[in-house]
């Protein structure tokens, strides 16, 4: 994909739900964490932010899910937005099902336990969060999310605190997931395998403030968009 | 509740009426003490004449309207003002004026100002319990989890299905203590609303019967109404409370 990297040329794709990012600068009560930072992601395309922990991942993913509005710049995102916290972020007083209907209102009964089915939790619809492992609290958080048709789709270190074999099912399911939905996606996470299997862009967060660092595209040559934070800056 | 649970409230509840037997039987003055037994006759003349029922009803009609009122104001105030810095920063300083105005003062005002009516009462009786209500909601408010919040907003949930099954039901411990609390103060100020200022309801009635020095029917009617607070606590906010708690159990 030939595409320049200049505010217009974003804004013109955006009309084809595309997520663009512009951050000028964010800070916490004067410390600023997040310098210039900037960069755009296309239906299909998994875009994975590396960073040591503490860099300002996590507050990046927050300002573009639009739950952190307080920061300079300009984020534009589609209107089917899903994301993955690090916790499994439940209702724990309503029904597996009912965590995808009551989030989904147009979600019928059947694809909501089809949307159960498909993340291995068929048999779990009338089961309160309480009642599942963790594990399987963490397929039901990624089947609401995937149950939206979610235009994008952000992940935020969705496989922390798993042991090995659950970390790599959940693994497993979410590449299909995404393999099947093609959402545009941003993925934060600290694992070099994780982001190597799932993105096809990676992205490193470094720096105080942090700044885009560098941009590799695993498994699929050279792109032209290498740098493009810097470009934008 | 178990079978032993049950067994333990109604000794507890056996041992309280002895107590009261004994000191009957020590006063030995039906003028001043009267045995349980001396009451069933005013209760069943007073039931058969439906005076009992009638001033029952007029009474739970106040404690219901104050009830619905207060925990309406309450809940909606103390959300706002858990929720907002700013607004908490404003009305804050009201809330500590009407928590410590005592009952009296805003009795004996609303009905001076408004007049001795049924408005004038159950406003009172509201007053009363509000900053109550939002004092305790305000806390719950402030438990709100910021991860549902997130959540609910980066899914974009419509405010009415957020409010009713994200808010409320992280706010439902405090409700129900609310609620427990405010039933029982409530019908306690609603009685002492009736007995300055209407002319029915046990309230009215109890200031009858002290002018007469007629124990017994301020016995009988005191317990009637304690007998129907108690039927509401088990029937109905017990249930509610175990049906709203049930996914924590489950």
């Amino acid at each position: 994909m030939a595409r320049v990297a200049t505010m217009g040329g974003a804004r013109a794709a955006l009309a084809h739900g595309m997520t663009d990012v512009a951050i000028r600068a964010k800070a916490f009560g004067g410390t600023p964490v997040l310098g210039p930072v900037a960069f755009s992601i296309a239906a299909g395309e998994v875009v994975a932010i590396l960073g040591p922990s503490g860099i300002g991942k996590s507050t990046l993913l927050r300002i573009v899910a639009g739950i952190d509005r307080d920061y300079e710049g300009e984020v534009t995102r589609p209107d089917r937005l899903a994301m993955v916290f690090q916790e499994p972020v439940l209702l724990p007083w309503r029904s597996a099902r009912d965590n995808l209907r009551l989030v989904h209102p147009g979600l019928s009964e059947s694809d909501a336990e089809a949307a159960l089915d498909r993340v291995g939790l068929g048999d779990k619809a009338a089961a309160f969060p309480g009642q599942l492992s963790l594990g399987q609290q963490r397929r039901l958080a990624l089947a609401r999310a995937f149950a939206g048709r979610p235009e994008l789709l952000i992940l935020d270190e969705p496989f922390v605190s798993l042991d090995a074999a659950t970390a790599e099912a959940m693994l497993a399911l979410t590449e299909s997931l995404i393999a099947e939905a093609r959402p545009a996606t941003l993925l934060v996470t600290h694992s070099e395998t994780e982001a190597a299997r799932l993105a096809t862009r990676i992205l490193r967060l470094s720096g105080r403030p942090a700044t885009l660092a560098g941009d590799a595209t695993p498994g699929q040559g050279g792109t032209n968009e290498t740098g493009e934070g810097h470009g934008r800056a | 509740m178990s079978n032993d649970a049950r067994g333990t409230t109604a000794l507890s509840l056996a041992a309280l009426v002895g107590l009261w037997v004994i000191a009957a039987l020590l006063t030995a003055d039906a003028q001043i003490l009267p045995a349980p037994w001396d009451l069933v006759a005013p209760f069943v003349q007073e039931l058969r004449s439906g005076a009992l029922l009638h001033h029952l009803g007029a009474t739970l009609g106040r404690v219901a309207a104050a009830f619905v009122l207060a925990m309406g104001i309450g809940v909606a105030l103390g959300l706002l003002m858990g929720r907002s810095a700013r607004a908490d920063r404003w009305l804050d300083p009201w809330l500590v004026v009407f928590l410590n105005l005592p009952a009296l003062v805003v009795i004996v005002l609303c009905y001076l100002w408004i007049g001795l009516t049924e408005v004038a009462a159950i406003l009172a009786v509201s007053l009363n319990k509000i900053p109550n209500v939002a004092t305790l909601l305000r806390e719950g408010a402030r438990a709100l989890s910021p991860d549902l919040d997130a959540m609910a907003r980066v899914y974009a949930m419509p405010a009415r299905t957020r409010l009713r099954h994200v808010i409320l039901p992280q706010l439902a411990p405090y409700v129900a203590g609310a609620a427990r609390s405010g039933v029982a103060l409530i019908w306690k100020i609603v009685l002492v609303v009736e007995f300055l200022g209407r002319s029915n309801g046990i309230g009215f009635q109890i200031h009858m019967y002290f002018q007469l020095f007629d124990v017994a029917m301020v016995l009988v009617y005191a317990l009637s109404f304690i007998a129907v607070m108690l039927a509401v606590e088990w029937r109905v906010l017990q249930p509610w409370e175990a049906r709203v708690r049930r996914w924590r159990t489950a």
